[in-house]
């Protein structure tokens, strides 16, 4: 199989998220970035499909700072090759960056090779017009499918399953190449002790891509970024116990909870 | 009248003392080779240091045995028999000398008189022992002894030599036509029974004693090196290459490892060659099982058993050359992660170990290998993501960890800013944990009421990494210390004083110093001078019985017992001990990374609880006191799950240094 | 008049999902604000009785094909865009659930209508929408105004009344007249949830019971109010090593971690190792008898009061509720 997957870093919400200047983007000097929770179970779903059919996995991602860190680890999890994508990249949001990540993919020709399964995150915590993947199944053509925590490819199709709610899933058969979207792998994803992603910052190399400049369609304007209101301390619900029970009910109903 | 002047079938006495000589100490001397080869065939680590203080350490532990003492059903009985069989082999050596060499102007060396005086007694002291021996084995057996049928084949055999010793004295007494027994009281008393034999009976009876006497020794040489006595030959060794006779027991460092050991070991060879001789040192007594936290919790470890499957791991697969299919994994077949994860690292078993065996480096080894393999359990991988990305086990961001003091408007010095006498390193629980942040305000008060000149990295502090490393991940400590290496470097100051005690292991014994290495203290260490010295002034006499809790990294590792008591004493407290005090202390659970550790099935009772109910049956005591930040975590949830909320307070010894310390008006009403 | 809204019904094997009557509120409020009128959606086989549920809609489409069930992202995507097209859809609304993920972005890029994922909050104003997009996992809000009212929103599941939604009235029913292309992805079928205990971690609403339920009876009151709710029961360590409940229901450090949308503490002091576990969740709402409880310190709602007292209570008003 020929495996791809593409990774983002995505803002870290551990630290405080502040609103730049503008009041309509985050202030980018106290922004810290991590790897993506469900990259983590791209990457692995995409081991665990090469150890299992054999393979080759390409991990790829457009240049931002400290995007080595992920590609190196990822080779350490037993990724085969990765690349970074750069040139006059921007802030690309979802949409360019699928486009940019596209055009790498088809560098070798327009039509992909038919084993070829591109694994992405299903979601990302950063994603304010939708997501990547989508676009890109749009951009390349290819069948989609989303919210995945089961591969199993077979004679030039994958079986998925799809997370609905609930606990109800549904199964899909997408032809190859296709795009998916995943949100967990079959396994957790594996600890990757450090002295084996140092291994790999030695012996390893990122090869890098020109992928040229890209437009960026700017369908949404933000107005205003803002944070929502601390929420401090409990807002306590008093009166008799039948009253607030009363309460209860109507919050939950509000909510949307029953 | 010499034994080996009689013909059997034609064949001298002395060639047949050869042949069976020759044959046993071949025997021996290959078996032992062929140990020693399995030893080289482990990894490279330097225990040739420093040979004088290994030699001390030797002569201690070997020749008086303290630690066997701590167990009294076998202390003086073990060190009876162990000189007992000193004496008897160098005895042995003789009379095979002479035997072999009947030419040799010598006697043999009963017929020294003060020689055989001494086999005479030694043969009953060592007799009783083994009836002590037998009978413990039998009727009181402690839990965890392995009661094999080994141990019971040696010391028969051992009593067989003690009583041919006895029968031949007795014997020759007759031989020697009623000779005076001045020189040998206890045969003697036996001698009696040959009373009706004649001389030239008794002159048999004398040679055959001899002839068993020396077969048994061959035979048990032969034996020897292939049963647990293999204990015999390998923990004198075992003993003066232990690790703490020349460094601290809290430095897991491996030095002069010719190999890079972090990603530990998965198969036998992978360990070093002293892992390994610890195994063929186990003398299955099991005082480690019977002192592990683990073990009493219901965990499935039990340290022995680690020792013991090393060892039967390695001799039956290295001996047969076995490599590869067939044989099982060293770790997950024969040593389940199950029982690698359980260990708390709390020294009990390496602090009772009579052969001074090994068992947290064997253990931290394979654990290196399940890291390098990913298999940590999912909690685990939680933490130790965060602390590579934050560096610390809570996950929050390292600009809050000074938030305790920041929010509530305490004014520190950052040392990385001006000088400071002292660096306060505090530690993640003491930083991040919401039970634990009043505490920490407290202990910088105390600290400022004592005029101490102290100093914070804020930000820059990172995890020390002790129970990073005990837990396996290697790298991951290496980064952490050289993350606070470099903070280190960029801030002044003359000494640390640490919270938390795993952290002042590791920075006192595991982390590199440029330039002289600075004290590292605990804060009790340090609270404890202050009082002594009067420059903390005590406001207000607490009163109270209260009992505290030995921190293994505090105790065991560090030896800090007496600080945090004479503080107790010095505000006024009667301090009660519990039966487990001191070296004895009976860990909380929460060492080696078990704190992160998820529950994968119901335990018995966690060593929290058992201690917890440990301090409530002293009776009359209100509180247990704490000098570490996770023991308050693991004991105020014990308190609780044991039912004893009102009746047992848990409180940090900050707390009570702050409450007798406290200016009046200062007190909440 | 505003160009008219459209509002795409979910439905999972036959059965409306929540989302589609709190977006059916949202767009009924929204159209009448703007003085628009409003069209719901209905895709997939057996869609006629679905819509005549929607009765808040001005009018219901729907478009019976099989083809349409459960169908891919791009297929509804495709459908859409045919009945945005003919009917002059301005505003659309999606649910931003699993079931509809990526049609938003696809419909997005085919018809470059721009695409406001997980709205929480819209207003109607002078013949613009505002919408208010949550982000970073709920830490950023950001106001997004689509002017002349038009454009795709994915409404963020619970966050507007269903309740507000759900009418006894049927809306007049017609097909959409859609053309459906194969999609080359094919839905193969349901995978039911497993039986066996269930997965704290994958329940909408947890009920979670701490020493302060006390016995091991009242253990089975919290069970009955779970079910009450849709949810289930879970547990702080305390509770577990009595053995009241089995260990795969223990919340926290040494247990599962939890992201409910409702997780309502009951006798539970909010330790650090418990609240390690489930501070995500959505709405906490937490019942203890001492005020100075430290949940109470992170907890959205709270309420000083015996538990014991309070299950009963609340257990009865969502059973005759619903009965
Ligand atoms: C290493 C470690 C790991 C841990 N892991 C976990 C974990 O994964 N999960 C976990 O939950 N805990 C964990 N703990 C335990 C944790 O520290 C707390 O002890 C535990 O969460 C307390 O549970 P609780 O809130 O049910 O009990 P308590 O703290 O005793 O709280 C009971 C509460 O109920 C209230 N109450 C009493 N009666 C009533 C009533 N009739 N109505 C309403 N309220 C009432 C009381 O006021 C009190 O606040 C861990 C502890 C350690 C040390
Ligand atoms: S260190 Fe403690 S927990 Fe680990 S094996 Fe030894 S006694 Fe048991
Ligand atoms: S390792 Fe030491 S303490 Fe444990 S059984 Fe062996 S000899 Fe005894």
């Amino acid at each position: 199989m020929n495996i791809f997957v593409l990774l983002r870093l995505a803002p870290d919400t551990v630290e405080e998220l502040e609103i730049g200047g503008d009041g309509k983007s985050l202030d980018a000097d106290i922004l810290r970035f991590k790897p993506n929770d469900p990259d983590e179970h791209a990457v692995e779903e995409a081991v665990l499909l090469k150890e299992k059919h054999g393979g080759t996995v390409t991990v790829a991602a457009l240049e931002t700072p400290e995007v080595d860190d992920i590609l190196y680890t990822a080779l350490a999890k037993g990724a085969d090759r990765a690349v970074k994508l750069t040139g006059d990249l921007g802030a690309a949001q979802s949409e360019a960056a699928a486009r940019l990540l596209a055009g790498f993919l088809k560098a070798g020709g327009p039509a992909l090779a038919p084993d070829t399964l591109i694994l992405l995150r299903s979601q990302s915590i950063d994603d304010l017009e939708g997501e990547v993947g989508p676009y890109l199944a749009e951009a390349l053509g290819l069948p989609y499918a989303c919210v995945v925590t089961q591969v199993a490819p077979a004679g030039g199709a994958v079986k998925v399953t799809r997370e609905f709610s609930g606990g109800l899933r549904g199964e899909f058969t997408l032809p190859l190449p296709a795009v998916l979207g995943i949100q967990s792998a079959e396994k957790p994803p594996r600890y990757v002790p450090i002295a084996k992603v140092r291994a790999a910052m030695k012996t390893a190399r990122i090869e890098t891509v020109d992928a040229g400049a890209v437009e960026q369609p700017a369908r949404v304007g933000v107005e205003r970024m803002y944070k929502p209101e601390a929420a401090g301390r409990a807002v306590m619900i008093e009166g008799a116990p039948e009253e607030v029970a009363d309460k209860v009910v109507e919050l939950l109903s509000k909510n949307s909870v029953i | 009248m010499d034994p080996v002047k009689f013909s059997l079938f034609g064949l001298p006495g002395v060639a047949l003392l050869w042949a069976l000589a020759l044959a046993a100490f071949a025997v021996f001397g290959w078996r032992i080779a062929r140990l020693i080869g399995l030893l080289r065939q482990g990894r490279y680590e330097n225990r040739f240091d420093r040979l004088p203080r290994r030699l001390g350490h030797f002569l201690k532990h070997v020749l008086l045995q303290p630690r066997l003492f701590n167990e009294r059903s076998i202390g003086l009985p073990h060190f009876l028999i162990f000189w007992g069989f000193v004496v008897y082999a160098l005895c042995f050596n003789w009379a095979l000398i002479r035997g072999l060499a009947p030419f040799l102007p010598i006697p043999y060396p009963d017929e020294v008189p003060a020689v055989a005086l001494f086999l005479d007694v030694f043969a009953v002291l060592v007799l009783v022992s083994l009836g002590v021996a037998v009978a413990r084995r039998l009727f009181y057996a402690p839990p965890h002894l392995h009661l094999s049928f080994d141990a019971n084949l040696i010391l028969s055999l051992i009593g067989m030599l003690m009583v041919s010793t006895l029968v031949g004295g007795a014997a020759r007494i007759v031989a020697e036509g009623g000779r005076s027994a001045a020189w040998t009281p206890f045969s003697g008393l036996l001698a009696g029974l040959f009373s009706g034999a004649s001389r030239e009976t008794a002159h048999h009876i004398v040679a055959a004693a001899w002839w068993v006497h020396m077969l048994t020794v061959l035979g048990f040489l032969v034996y020897l090196p292939f049963s647990k006595h293999l204990h015999l030959l390998a923990s004198p060794f075992n003993v003066f290459f232990n690790a703490s006779a020349t460094r601290a027991v809290g430095d897991l460092g491996t030095p002069g490892a010719k190999e890079d050991l972090t990603a530990g070991a998965s198969r036998w060879q992978e360990l070093t060659w002293k892992q390994i001789l610890g195994g063929f040192s186990c003398a299955e007594c099991g005082r480690c099982d019977r002192s592990c936290p683990a073990a009493g919790s219901g965990y499935p470890l039990l340290p022995q058993q680690i020792i013991q499957k090393v060892k039967d791991h390695v001799v039956r697969h290295g001996l047969n050359g076995a490599n590869g299919n067939g044989v099982p994994k060293l770790v997950g077949e024969v040593i389940t992660p199950a029982e690698l994860w359980a260990c708390a690292t709390c020294m009990a078993c390496m602090n009772c170990c009579a052969v001074w065996n090994e068992q947290v480096s064997v253990i931290v080894a394979l654990r290196r290998h399940l890291v390098s393999q990913g298999e940590v359990d999912r909690t685990v991988q939680d933490m130790l993501g965060n602390l590579q990305r934050y560096g610390n086990s809570f996950g929050k961001s390292d600009r809050m960890r000074a938030r305790w003091a920041q929010a509530s408007g305490l004014k520190i010095k950052d040392a990385r800013k001006e000088p400071v006498d002292y660096l306060w390193f505090v530690g993640d629980y003491a930083s991040y944990d919401p039970r634990c942040e009043e505490i920490t305000r407290k202990t910088a008060r105390v600290f400022a009421r004592a005029g101490l000149d102290y100093g914070l990295l804020y930000e820059a502090e990172r995890n020390a990494g002790n129970d990073v490393r005990r837990v396996g991940e290697e790298g991951l400590f290496e980064v952490l210390k050289e993350k606070n290496q470099q903070a280190f470097q960029k801030a002044r100051f003359q000494r640390i004083v640490t919270t938390d005690p795993h952290t002042l292991n590791t920075l006192r014994h595991e982390y590199a110093w440029e330039g002289a290495r600075p004290e590292v203290r605990h804060y009790t260490e340090v609270l404890d001078e202050l009082l002594q010295g009067s420059k903390l002034p005590l406001r207000q006499k607490l009163s109270g019985r209260v009992t505290y809790h030995d921190p293994c990294y505090l105790g065991r590792y560090n030896g800090v017992y007496d600080a945090p008591r004479r503080i107790l004493g010095a505000l006024g407290l009667e301090l009660v001990e519990m039966p487990r005090s001191r070296d004895k202390s009976y860990c909380c659970g929460a060492g080696g990374g078990r704190i992160w550790m998820e529950d994968a099935e119901k335990v018995q009772e966690r060593p929290a609880e058992s201690r917890v109910r440990e301090a409530v049956a002293l009776g009359g005591v209100s509180t247990l006191v704490v000098a570490c930040p996770k023991d308050l975590a693991m004991f105020r949830d014990a308190v609780k799950t044991t039912g004893n909320e009102g009746r047992l307070a848990v409180k940090d010894i900050a707390e009570l240094i702050d409450e007798a310390t406290a200016e009046p008006e200062a007190k909440p009403a | 008049m505003a160009k008219p809204i459209l509002m795409l019904a979910e439905q999972v094997r036959g059965q409306l999902s929540d989302i589609s009557f709190e977006m059916l509120g949202l767009g009924r409020r929204l159209a009448d604000a703007l003085g628009a009128p409003l069209s719901a959606l209905v895709l997939g086989s057996e869609g006629a009785p679905l819509a005549a549920r929607l009765g808040l809609a001005d009018k219901a489409l729907t478009a019976e094909d099989p083809r349409l069930n459960m169908a891919p992202p791009g297929t509804m995507a495709d459908a859409l865009r045919q009945v945005i097209e003919k009917e002059q859809a301005g505003l659309v609304l999606i649910g931003a659930t699993n079931v509809c993920m990526g049609v938003g972005s696809i419909l997005s890029a085919r018809t470059g209508l721009p695409f406001v994922n997980n709205v929480r909050q819209a207003q109607a104003e002078e013949g613009a929408v505002r919408l208010t997009s949550q982000m970073y996992g709920g830490k950023i809000l950001a106001d997004v105004r689509l002017g002349g009212a038009c454009g795709i929103a994915g409404i963020y599941p619970g966050a507007f009344p269903a309740d507000a939604g759900r009418s006894d009235k049927a809306p007049p029913v017609e097909a959409a007249g859609v053309t459906v292309t194969a999609p080359k992805e094919t839905f193969e079928r349901y995978i039911e949830p497993e039986t066996g205990d269930v997965d704290i971690t994958k329940e909408k609403v947890l009920v979670a019971v701490g020493r302060g339920i006390q016995t091991q009876d009242n253990v089975g009151m919290a069970e009955e109010l779970a079910a009450a709710l849709g949810g289930a029961v879970c547990a702080s360590r305390p509770v577990i090593d009595q053995g009241w409940l089995p260990l795969s229901r223990q919340v926290g450090k040494s247990g599962m971690n939890v992201k409910p949308r409702l997780y309502l503490a009951l006798g539970i002091s909010g330790a650090p190792e418990h609240w390690e576990g489930m501070q995500g969740s959505q709405c906490i709402i937490a019942v203890n008898t001492d005020a100075k409880a430290p949940i109470f310190d992170g907890a959205h709602y709270g309420i000083v009061g015996d538990a014991l007292e309070f299950i009963p209570l609340l257990t009865d008003r969502l059973k005759a509720r619903r009965g």
